[in-house]
């Protein structure tokens, strides 16, 4: 990934090639070319997520279609043939399901939620924290005031009760297929407070300097300054938080899928997978539990560490 | 002093009614009480019977205040899975939680200050590098794969500690306590420290930063130049000044812990609040979310108040500000 060997032959795309070596050669590289466990966190999260999105044509088998599954080939531990001649590198579980089949498949659920649900949280939080720090007065009062309250619970307690709210709301026939989006509205909104203090805050510093009032003295329209001109410079801390928020909506979501709350059993994610191998523990199947845990810690980790760097990197103070 | 606590107790009386509202709000238009509680052959007569006697035709501000009402003499209704009331089901269910909640604080604050002040003593050691790397690996595990791994070293390959219940409990008339025998006390270890572990490394690093940041002040120099004993310093002058920070977080702790128990009950299958409230949440039981809902909001709003006032008592430099200050 060195740029010295590109840059003298490609003098067509001159444009392009210069933002691209800007690119390579700006801070935010450097910083991650000098940290070889952000280079690791990188490539492991990068894998886990290409398993994830390409589950359906890399899984070795489909472990939810009923017709390729084979009793004879349950409990067949890790690395070994099963009584039906197949075999599966992580073993399988009680309905002979190949363990690495359902863990790519499971790390697909739990990769969806957690995104969609971190999105929903930005957008939210980014949008309440801009209308918050911009107007001042009522509205910041209220809704820091509601952020405040929120901040001081545990994300999982407050997704717990918003879970069961909505799904008092839904009518039974339809909770089965509604049980995702519900999740991602509780995780989503669990989460927004921490996008709105931090947009607030930074709206706030923005709004005084000059650029704002100068768009202000123009006859802009409000909505187009906070959407064109204060939003961009407020979205390093969000990428920060939204980085580190997604390792712990993913964490979340496994949490609520691990009480039995989350996502149905259809359509498992990575919790739900550690709630069905943890039944299995006392029989010596320990395998069923052990690889959908360590995906887990090793997705949520890598993650993280990535948010770490992110912050470091953008915060040139901390250095 | 006590114009301070009056003014934190009219806030704590406020958050409480808007936490009240939420809940009567979740309680009156979640899932339609009269249909749970009728059976399916029931004639619109016995619904309208019934929603006349529940007060469900009353306007919406007498219902509230019907409900804080109740609510104040500990009633919420009848749950619809157990079919008990649900101040019964909660107080049954308390003294599990609280013995569980009080020993995980107790193993927090203990090894937590033990270990935050030996890595601040020895900030060089390997040991202390063994301990902080541990600590982060501790938090970010999520809990119930702790308590799993807890489980599967402890109670499935050793076979030394018991993986689920209370073990036996001995019945004090009006607290059913699992502490006193033996079995209880062999339940109890490992959901303790499942739950501790992260409060434990909150609070370990919390006393080695103040640690670390205390033993450079001047006092602590003067101090030394007095010729004073090391132990003295440490824990006579350094110790006590990292208190407050210390106790604000535990108790703010606590009240988290309480909620957090969810989950450690759970995989533990501890027979808690926690666990109560999610086999709530599973199937909609309506009363009894709503009046968890109410209950932690209180154990947040009481232990808040209780650590604003240990800060009078700890730092006396908080009490000359109020007295002339404010």
């Amino acid at each position: 990934m060195t740029d010295l060997p590109h840059s003298p032959e490609q003098p067509v795309v001159a444009a392009k090639t210069s933002r691209w070596k800007t690119f390579l050669r700006s801070d935010i590289v450097w910083s991650y070319r000098h940290s070889p466990v952000t280079i690791v966190a990188s490539i492991v999260a990068l894998v886990l997520i290409l398993m994830a999105v390409l589950a359906p044509w890399i899984a070795p088998y489909n472990p939810f279609n009923p017709a390729t599954l084979n009793l004879m080939d349950g409990f067949t531990a890790p690395n070994s043939n099963s009584l039906g001649g197949r075999y599966f590198i992580f073993g399988t579980d009680n309905q002979g399901r190949d363990v690495l089949s359902t863990i790519m498949y499971g790390s697909r659920v739990s990769l969806f939620v957690g995104f969609s649900a971190t999105l929903f949280a930005m957008v939210m939080g980014v949008g309440l924290g801009l209308v918050a720090g911009y107007l001042g007065g009522i509205w910041d009062a209220i809704i820091m005031r509601v952020a405040d309250v929120q901040l001081s619970f545990p994300a999982i307690l407050i997704a717990l009760l918003i879970f069961g709210v909505a799904r008092g709301l839904i009518p039974p026939n339809q909770q089965e297929g509604a049980a995702i989006w519900v999740l991602i509205l509780a995780i989503g909104l669990a989460n927004w407070a921490q996008f709105a203090r931090t947009v607030r805050g930074a709206t706030m510093v923005e709004r005084q300097k000059d650029y704002v009032s100068a768009a202000r003295i123009l006859g802009v329209n409000p909505f187009i300054i906070l959407l064109r001109h204060v939003l961009p410079n407020v979205m390093g801390p969000v990428l920060v938080i939204g980085t580190i928020g997604l390792a712990l909506a993913i964490i979340e979501e496994a949490t609520l899928s691990y009480l039995g709350v989350g996502v149905p059993p259809t359509q498992p994610s990575l919790g739900t997978l550690i709630r069905i191998g943890q039944q299995f523990l006392f029989s010596g199947e320990w395998w069923i539990l052990l690889f959908p845990a360590v995906t887990l810690v090793l997705l949520a980790l890598s993650v993280n560490l990535l948010g770490d760097w992110l912050r470091d990197a953008l915060n040139p103070k901390l250095r | 002093m006590l114009a301070f606590i009056a003014r934190r107790l009219f806030q704590s009386v406020i958050v409480m009614l808007a936490v009240a509202f939420i809940a009567f709000m979740v309680f009156r238009y979640v899932g339609d009480p009269v249909s749970s509680m009728l059976g399916q052959d029931s004639t619109m007569a016995d619904h309208e019977a019934l929603r006349e006697r529940l007060g469900l035709n009353e306007p919406f501000y007498v219902q509230f205040f019907a409900f804080v009402g109740n609510a104040l003499q500990g009633q919420f209704g009848i749950s619809y899975r157990l079919q008990q009331p649900v101040s019964q089901l909660i107080m049954e269910r308390l003294p599990a939680t609280i013995e569980l909640a009080f020993a995980s604080a107790s193993i927090a604050l203990v090894f937590g200050v033990v270990l935050g002040i030996y890595t601040a003593l020895r900030p060089r050691a390997f040991s202390t590098g063994v301990i902080m790397t541990g600590s982060l690996i501790g938090v970010s595990l999520p809990t119930f794969l702790i308590g799993i791994g807890l489980i599967y070293i402890f109670a499935v390959e050793l076979k030394w500690l018991p993986s689920f219940g209370r073990g036996q409990v001995v019945d004090l008339g009006w607290w059913r306590t699992g502490l006193l025998t033996e079995s209880g006390l062999r339940s109890i270890i490992l959901p303790a420290i499942t739950l501790s572990l992260f409060q434990l490394t909150l609070i370990m690093r919390l006393v080695r930063a103040e640690m670390l940041e205390v033993l450079r002040t001047d006092y602590i120099r003067f101090a030394k130049a007095r010729g004073l004993s090391q132990r003295a310093i440490n824990f006579g002058h350094a110790l006590k000044n990292t208190m407050v920070p210390v106790i604000t977080i535990t108790g703010l702790q606590l009240g988290s812990v309480i909620a957090f128990a969810i989950i450690t009950e759970t995989v533990f299958q501890w027979p808690g609040v926690g666990s109560l409230f999610v086999n709530s949440v599973a199937v909609v039981d309506v009363p009894v979310m709503a009046a968890y809902l109410v209950f932690v909001a209180l154990v947040f709003v009481v232990i808040n108040l209780i650590v604003d006032i240990l800060y009078f008592i700890v730092d006396p430099r908080l009490r000359d500000g109020a007295k002339s200050g404010r």
